[in-house]
């Protein structure tokens, strides 16, 4: 982990005289993401010409709004599929998309399984906090049993998906997840996703103390912050719990990292492939 | 904490942080290199810029050596700036980017 002084993301990576102080609650952990996704390009001293982020609506995706990169904020849910596109278009970007809990595994479900499936190289950068928290606070697929929201005010009954396990059905090349907490890691496991060849997706469970914290007690945004540091555990800590302790707890870290064909390279080979055998074709006939 | 009770408290913090009152963040990045030369700002660890501060508390409960406090309408002011190990936690918790503990600012 390479420390990046605050000066040089104001001055070079953010759209300092625009657009803050920004618009997000205080305490909410979007800025923290915010700072990790800035500091792991800053690490990895990519030009901001190279390099795109798409956003579809939430919170959440208001993030391309305040960087200085190519960005894209498109239609609720299909952050995913816009960012195809880009890629497909130009595969030399390096395409981040970010998106909301809502945003990627509702509205946008199919999208994500299916671009995690079809492994094109986007990294997306999942910013869970258990809520629609720009429409007012309805609940959304991970929103945990018995927690309350403006649409379940005795409860929630539904259970929630687990968004790593998911994206890990679906096949994506890698999958981590850490929490704004971990800010350090964050940036490391952002850096690591950024330079996988393939569908990567990084999980960060965010805090949300004006609307989710409020509704269900949790207290301020620090002691929200407080809650991820003893609940959510790291794989190897999470594995020494007996079954009974396991309960409430979840585990962070990177859960898988290989190599698969990557969509846009063997599309590209497709092309090429056809493109000789028309040619060979050609030469036949003259 | 109750700041009304230590005057002389309150003086030596003042010395130890750069309050600003103009609340132009247009001029930030000049107003950032014109602050550098003051003397004060030598003397303190840690800047804060108060313009883009949304006093949530995350620096003053994360500073793992308690180098923060907690002004009484919630935002941080520099307590102990001799505890500084400039270990930037406060930099990467910050939501707002309105606070460095950077060596070099």
């Amino acid at each position: 982990m390479q420390k990046i002084p605050q000066k040089i993301i104001h001055n070079k990576y953010l759209r300092h005289r625009k657009k803050f102080p920004h618009v997000w609650c205080p305490g909410c952990s979007n800025g923290i993401v915010l700072g990790a996704v800035i500091r792991a390009v800053a690490e990895l001293e990519w030009k901001r010409s190279d390099i795109t982020m798409v956003s579809g609506i939430g919170c959440s995706s208001r993030m391309p709004v305040y960087v200085d990169f190519n960005t894209l904020h498109t239609l609720h849910g299909r952050a995913i599929a816009f960012a195809t596109g880009v890629k497909l278009f130009k595969p030399e970007l390096k395409v981040i998309v970010v998106t909301g809990d809502g945003d990627a595994t509702a509205i946008g479900g199919n999208h994500f399984i299916h671009a995690a499936r079809r492994n094109i190289d986007l990294t997306v950068i999942l910013l869970n906090n258990y809520i629609y928290g720009m429409t007012g606070g309805q609940y959304s697929p991970t929103t945990p049993i018995g927690d309350r929201t403006t649409t379940t005010p005795y409860g929630n009954i539904d259970p929630a998906f687990d968004i790593c396990e998911l994206a890990l059905g679906a096949g994506a090349a890698f999958v981590a997840r850490t929490t704004a907490y971990h800010a350090t890691e964050a940036q490391t496991f952002i850096k690591k996703a950024l330079v996988h060849k393939g569908f990567s997706l990084v999980e960060i469970i965010c805090a949300c103390p004006i609307i989710y914290g409020r509704m269900n007690k949790k207290g301020d945004a620090p002691a929200m912050m407080k809650s991820m540091k003893e609940n959510i555990l790291s794989i190897k800590a999470y594995e020494k719990l007996t079954e009974e302790q396991k309960e409430g707890k979840i585990k962070r870290g990177i859960f898988r990292e290989v190599i698969k064909p990557e969509y846009t390279e063997e599309y590209d080979k497709l092309v090429k492939s056809l493109q000789a055998s028309i040619g060979e074709v050609d030469n036949d006939r003259t | 904490m109750n700041l009304s009770r230590k005057p002389s408290d309150i003086e030596k913090h003042r010395e130890g942080t750069i309050i600003r009152t103009d609340d132009s963040s247009v001029k930030m990045e000049v107003e950032i290199d014109e602050v550098r030369t003051e003397v004060d700002y030598k003397k303190s660890p840690v800047y804060i810029y108060y313009d883009w501060c949304a006093k949530c508390g995350i620096c003053v409960a994360f500073c793992p050596t308690g180098v923060l406090g907690k002004k009484p309408d919630g935002s941080p002011y520099v307590k102990n700036p001799e505890k500084c190990t400039h270990c930037e936690t406060c930099d990467r918790l910050c939501p707002n980017f309105a606070i460095t503990g950077a060596k070099d600012k």
